[in-house]
């Protein structure tokens, strides 16, 4: 069984359109990875030079923000949902 | 059969009764729930008192106030009414309930406390009457929607359903900042304006259309661009901002300068086909700044003028908006402080994910210096003080 990982509306055309991408990986980190390898270039939006994750990306394993849990060092088990939720600011 | 006289005697005999003096002594801990019809109540109540006429009170006091355990005191004129009214209280299982002897005339003629209540009028009573039915609202919830002042920063996309909402829910004064004039490509969305409305501005257009909606509402129109040199000044007397600008700069502006005012921000934003929600009430929950700590770069995030945006979706996330401001004015339900709701117009998906205090805040974390307010640039960081520097 696989993580499923919702792609916000704004990084759909990096994924063929598609909204909800099944990837493999222990770790958020090894999740983003394995997304990448599916759909290159996806990566370097949600991830910096140096390998953190953008600060203006959130990414929410289950209803949790990732970044209060241990980062993308956190654990992911099959079957849960990483959501990637970009701030956006229009009005 | 027994007279009135007989059946009053009999209802004391189950119920408790206080004097006035008593009655006063637990003014701190028990509700004073007066019985009497409402041109008796319009002419003068004991301040705090709920009003609730004898012909309503059973149908309508579990609404009111659910915990049986509360403790009651029932008034009425003189007396006799409260005591029927207790007698049926303790009935419902109100286990802590005292009828006060004399009523209010000998309250009032023993000298103590009393006012004339705020009552709303004929029209409003009608007006707002799908709010009277509701006990989480009622009559002292309208009139504090009626004395509350909501700051609009941008009566664009999603001001315009928040401002008409909370105009039409009678919150009493409306501020509306936004510099801008109503274009006819606004209209695909800001269902604030109309044709007529082209090439005015927007605060004016604004303000037209929600005195026509509501004359019980002020509306106050502020034509300036949000920066640093005002924004604090704008802020000043309000109980809450509802925030639609359109950037980042601007909303991180907002942010410190509802810090430093301890002012709590409705937060909407939308881009393309999804939109987001959440309230920051400032050191009770987490900021813009524990949220997004720094803003995209230009390049990754483009406006709604450059990307385009579903005409319904700031009409959702704006009257998202107004439920928060209202819940946040009333003090009821559960707002979204630490939470922020996604919304999927493609999908149809609303999601709402937990936001957390970031304890290494650069504005709200404890090691925070304190706020300044000042322009900011493309990364939006907070200006460090400057000893000795004022605000």
């Amino acid at each position: 069984m696989s993580i499923n990982v919702r792609i916000p509306t704004q990084l759909r055309q990096l994924t063929g359109g598609s909204g909800e991408i099944a990837v493999e990986g222990a770790t958020v980190r090894e999740a983003l990875a394995s997304l990448d390898a599916i759909h290159p270039g996806i990566g370097e939006r949600l991830l910096d030079d140096d390998g953190g994750l953008r600060r203006f990306v959130n990414l929410f394993l289950a209803d949790e923000d990732v970044r209060f849990l241990e980062g993308l060092d956190t654990p992911v088990s099959p079957g849960q949902t990483l959501s990637v939720v970009p701030a956006v600011a229009g009005g | 059969m027994p007279s009135v006289k007989d059946l009053l005697a009999q209802v004391k005999k189950v119920i408790r009764e206080v004097d006035p003096a008593e009655a006063e002594s637990r003014r701190d801990d028990a509700l004073f729930l007066d019985v009497r019809e409402a041109d008796e109540y319009q002419q003068g109540a004991i301040p705090g008192a709920l009003h609730l006429p004898r012909g309503f009170l059973e149908v309508q006091i579990e609404g009111v106030v659910p915990a049986k355990d509360r403790p009651i005191v029932v008034y009425c004129a003189g007396g006799s009414r409260s005591a029927f009214a207790a007698k049926s209280l303790q009935e419902l299982g109100y286990s802590d309930v005292v009828s006060m002897t004399g009523g209010f005339n000998r309250w009032k003629d023993e000298g103590r406390q009393w006012a004339t209540p705020r009552v709303l009028d004929a029209e409003q009573r009608n007006r707002y009457q799908r709010h009277l039915l509701l006990p989480e609202v009622g009559e002292a919830g309208q009139q504090k929607l009626l004395d509350s002042k909501v700051l609009l920063l941008g009566a664009g996309g999603l001001g315009s359903p928040a401002a008409l909402y909370l105009a039409a829910a009678g919150v009493g004064t409306i501020g509306i900042v936004d510099m801008d004039v109503v274009d006819a490509s606004n209209l695909q969305r800001q269902i604030l304006h109309n044709l007529d409305s082209i090439g005015d501005r927007k605060v004016d257009s604004a303000k037209k259309a929600l005195t026509a909606l509501n004359p019980d509402v002020n509306v106050v129109t502020h034509d300036v661009r949000i920066g640093a040199d005002n924004v604090l000044n704008l802020m000043e007397g309000y109980d809450l901002v509802v925030d639609g600008t359109d950037n980042f700069p601007t909303r991180y502006l907002v942010n410190d300068a509802s810090l430093l005012t301890r002012t709590p921000v409705v937060h909407g934003s939308i881009f393309r086909f999804e939109g987001q929600a959440t309230v920051f009430d400032p050191y009770n929950g987490p900021c813009y700044r524990c949220l997004v700590p720094e803003p995209p770069p230009p390049e990754l995030a483009p406006s709604c003028a450059e990307a385009g945006v579903l005409g319904v979706l700031p009409g959702i996330i704006g009257s998202i908006q107004a439920v928060e401001a209202i819940k946040m004015l009333l003090g009821i339900g559960e707002p979204l402080v630490g939470r922020l709701l996604a919304y999927d117009t493609l999908a149809q998906e609303i999601r709402t994910f937990k936001v957390r205090r970031d304890p290494a805040c650069p504005a709200c974390g404890p090691d925070a210096g304190e706020i300044v307010i000042a322009e900011y640039d493309q990364l939006c960081m907070p200006h460090p003080k400057k000893a000795p520097a004022t605000v």
